[in-house]
């Protein structure tokens, strides 16, 4: 795969998962335990054999940049290629901020250029997905594709959250249609196109040059192209793919993986998922612990109940408190007699003792109901929950709010604590 | 200060039996996910070591495969960095070593092309974590010469240790090797820190005389002539090559939230070769009770006072007691094992039950049983 170089766009905010995404880029998003959501990308580029990888970052992208360093946790510290992290920038005569998908990897044309590759991949940092990107190659060349779309099936009424494609019967595309109101086909593009770099190139100038374009990839440039007949072909894929876009699918995607046999298998020797860790000892169950259907990272320590939660790197349950259908994140510290129910509890957050979280009535969030729905509720990082307070479902509090200092006693079902943004 | 480690990891710790058939003791697994051999490393590179040197000679496939180039201990550098120094052969014979002394000893270069002014001497079995900022402290208030790091000897058996006499001051007026009822009440913990060029004409004046002990021969033959002093240290430690009975209780101290704070977070942490593996998933049909449990296991049976490695299948329906189980090992449905010690990749079969009654039963790597 030395003719291909990959670009990862992993520059979007990710509106929808709410504070989840309020001081970091989507990419960058806690997921399964103890990875980040690019990790699934980096690693099934490093599986795949690509070793040289752009990483087109935007977004508030400290915690991302963190994480990736020089990408030797992936194996992409090289000699020759390797990982590239190419952020905005600004020169003479052009430069600014990226405006579309298109318009970063144009502003990357010289960056591309630089390897003369045959092929360019165009990845996106905010799926997870277990994929062989060999295969998606081995078609293109077999099709003599100029582009290859990567897409899957999904039931026809969730079509139109994607950019649809319609095909002939050679899998060839005859039609594209970005987030249909009535779609006509069940194929859904999976945000991974694969170009000649040649065509690509000469694509991204021109609409480098179109004022009236949106520079992004499924309103303008493959539209463009499908316009002016060329080889386009999809390429449908049936592993495991997840958009976890929204609250309730990154809650649900996460306690999918603690069943016994999930469809995206974590342990699988010849297709290990890499991430940068921080390093702990291995964790630990005390006597009254009990703990089932969950994940446990390394420098946990439980002490409660646990069931059906997915615990990250470093997180203490305090004696005789129960976690439930929850995702805890790193480092987060919850005493003894809390209650804890369908809730993401971000990064380093203290709970202390006897309090309760997602508990009381069902009530649709009052300000944000398409973010916060399904009753879960979600606490930033850094979080201090006081002793004995409730707070209820669906709610959320803002990042590095501190409820004690606060003077908060409660907060209702459906309702928000929102802080100042801290950049 | 420029401080030069040294780890002695060529023992082969013939008392832990099957679990050294194929490794050095200072290679052997312990905690859910080290080997002996991190702490040490972790404590030097901790106390600002930079340069470590490793000398191996039992069987050292599994620790130099664990070793690899440093990295995870920060050593792989220009400057410095990890040195595995091995015996070798050449047109006049081989040379194993025949002691500590001589090990070192063979490997002069080392401090011959270095520009340390201090070496810490090691050894790759100790379990414990310590900051030897402290020890360089102690070693310089003190003026001493050479400084020998021991311990109290309560809790540890005086047949199974050197045990030294100290004076009020804090000077070893005598050494006894391993006897029932030695005077002296400080344990040699293996762990000495002198000046380099001490430390090399101490090598040339008995070496070559056929004097190979290190301890024996070149610092307690000198207690009237150097200040040797010596430094206690009052933490955690325990060697893991004394006893099969041994390894397994240092494996359940890490049961101890005490013990286990210490060891892994107190001074800092102590790094290990990482594998990459998914967190531990517990199954419905789990249940874990007293246990540590590292990445990459997918737990389905019960597990009550036990360590359990990475990548390792407990299947619903079996049962691991006060047992140790090494990494890619597999308990299938309805085995039961109580005190055992599983090495690595050893499977048993299901409904099979195994019991260890004074000595934990071991298993052998890549058994089937």
């Amino acid at each position: 795969m030395d003719k291909l170089v990959a670009m990862i766009l992993a520059g979007g905010q990710g509106t929808r998962l709410g504070v989840l995404t309020d001081n970091i880029a989507k990419p960058a998003v806690p997921f399964g335990g103890k990875y980040r959501i690019i990790d699934f990308t980096l690693s099934n580029c490093a599986n795949s054999s690509i070793y040289t990888v752009g990483v087109l970052t935007q977004y508030k992208p400290r915690v991302l940049s963190t994480h990736l360093g020089i990408g030797k946790d992936w194996d992409l510290d090289r000699k020759q290629g390797g990982l590239f992290i190419l952020s905005p920038y600004t020169a003479s005569s052009q430069g600014e901020w990226y405006k579309g998908t298109a318009h970063a990897i144009q502003q990357n044309i010289d960056f591309i250029d630089k390897f003369s590759p045959k092929y360019v991949l165009v990845l996106s940092g905010d799926h997870v997905y277990s994929m062989d990107y060999n295969e998606m190659l081995d078609f293109h060349i077999s099709k003599s594709a100029e582009v290859t779309i990567a897409c899957i099936r999904v039931p026809l009424f969730e079509a139109s959250r994607f950019g649809t494609i319609i095909t002939d019967n050679v899998s060839r595309i005859t039609d594209f249609e970005e987030k249909p109101i009535k779609p006509r086909s069940q194929l859904a593009s999976m945000g991974i196109y694969l170009f000649n770099w040649n065509l690509l190139r000469q694509a991204l100038v021109k609409d480098a040059k179109d004022r009236g374009s949106n520079h992004d990839f499924g309103k303008n440039v493959i539209p463009a192209l499908l316009s002016r007949n060329h080889h386009m072909y999809a390429y449908e894929f049936e592993g495991y793919w997840r958009d976890v876009g929204t609250i309730h699918s990154f809650w649900e995607t996460n306690l999918e993986l603690t069943y016994p046999m999930p469809d995206l298998n974590l342990y699988n020797p010849n297709w290990r998922f890499y991430t940068h860790s921080e390093e702990m000892p291995p964790a630990f169950f005390a006597k009254e612990s009990e703990v089932i259907k969950s994940l446990v990272s390394e420098g946990s320590r439980i002490y409660g109940k646990v069931n059906e939660s997915v615990l990250f790197q470093g997180v203490e349950i305090g004696k005789g408190s129960i976690v439930k259908n929850s995702v805890v994140m790193t480092n987060t510290k919850i005493g003894e007699n809390c209650y804890v129910e369908n809730a993401i509890i971000g990064e380093k957050v203290i709970v202390k003792e006897n309090a309760k979280i997602g508990f009381g009535e069902e009530r649709e969030n009052a300000e944000f109901p398409n973010i916060y729905d399904h009753g879960i509720t979600v606490i930033g990082e850094e979080v201090v929950i006081p002793r004995q307070i409730i707070v209820g479902k669906s709610c959320s509090i803002a990042n590095f709010l501190d409820l004690e200092k606060m003077n908060v006693s409660a907060l209702e079902s459906g309702k928000n604590l929102k802080g100042d943004v801290r950049n | 200060m420029k401080v030069l480690g040294l780890i002695l990891a060529g023992d082969k710790g013939k008392a832990l039996g099957k679990l050294t058939a194929k490794r050095a003791s200072a290679a052997v697994p312990i905690g859910g996910k080290y080997r002996a051999i991190d702490f040490t490393i972790s404590n030097m590179v901790r106390s600002g070591i930079r340069k470590i040197g490793v000398i191996t000679q039992y069987n050292p496939r599994s620790l130099m495969d664990h070793l690899g180039s440093g990295r995870e201990w920060d050593l792989d550098r220009k400057n410095g960095g990890l040195y595995i120094l091995q015996p070798y052969a050449d047109e006049n014979g081989m040379y194993w070593y025949h002691g500590t002394a001589d090990a070192i000893f063979q490997n002069m270069t080392i401090f011959r092309r270095g520009s340390e002014d201090y070496v810490l001497i090691g050894s790759g079995d100790h379990i414990y974590n310590a900051d030897f900022n402290a020890l360089y402290d102690y070693h310089m208030i003190s003026m001493a010469d050479i400084t020998v790091v021991t311990k109290s000897m309560d809790g540890y058996d005086p047949m199974l240790y050197r045990v030294l006499e100290v004076d009020e001051e804090g000077k070893i007026t005598k050494l006894e090797e391993k006897v029932r009822k030695p005077s002296g009440n400080k344990i040699n913990l293996g762990i000495y820190f002198m000046n380099k060029k001490l430390l090399m004409d101490l090598l040339y004046a008995s070496v070559p005389n056929g004097k190979y002990d290190l301890l024996r021969d070149m610092i307690v033959s000198n207690l009237n002539v150097l200040r040797i002093m010596s430094y206690e240290f009052k933490g955690y430690w325990k060697n893991v090559k004394k006893s099969v009975m041994e390894y397994k209780s240092i494996n359940m101290d890490m049961l101890n939230p005490e013990i286990s704070k210490e060891l892994f977070y107190k001074n800092g942490k102590i790094f290990t070769k990482l594998k990459d593996m998914a967190p531990p998933k517990i199954t419905p049909t789990g249940n874990i009770s007293n246990c540590i449990v590292a990445d990459g296991n997918i737990i389905s049976g019960k597990v009550v006072n036990s360590v359990i490695f990475r990548n390792v299948k407990i299947k619903s329906g079996a049962v691991v007691e006060d047992s140790v189980v090494l990494e890619g090992s597999v308990v299938e449905e309805g085995a039961k094992i109580f005190n055992c010690i599983l090495d690595k990749n050893v499977t048993i079969r299901s409904e099979r039950v195994y019991r260890g009654y004074d000595e934990p039963l071991v298993f052998e790597k890549w058994q089937v049983i």
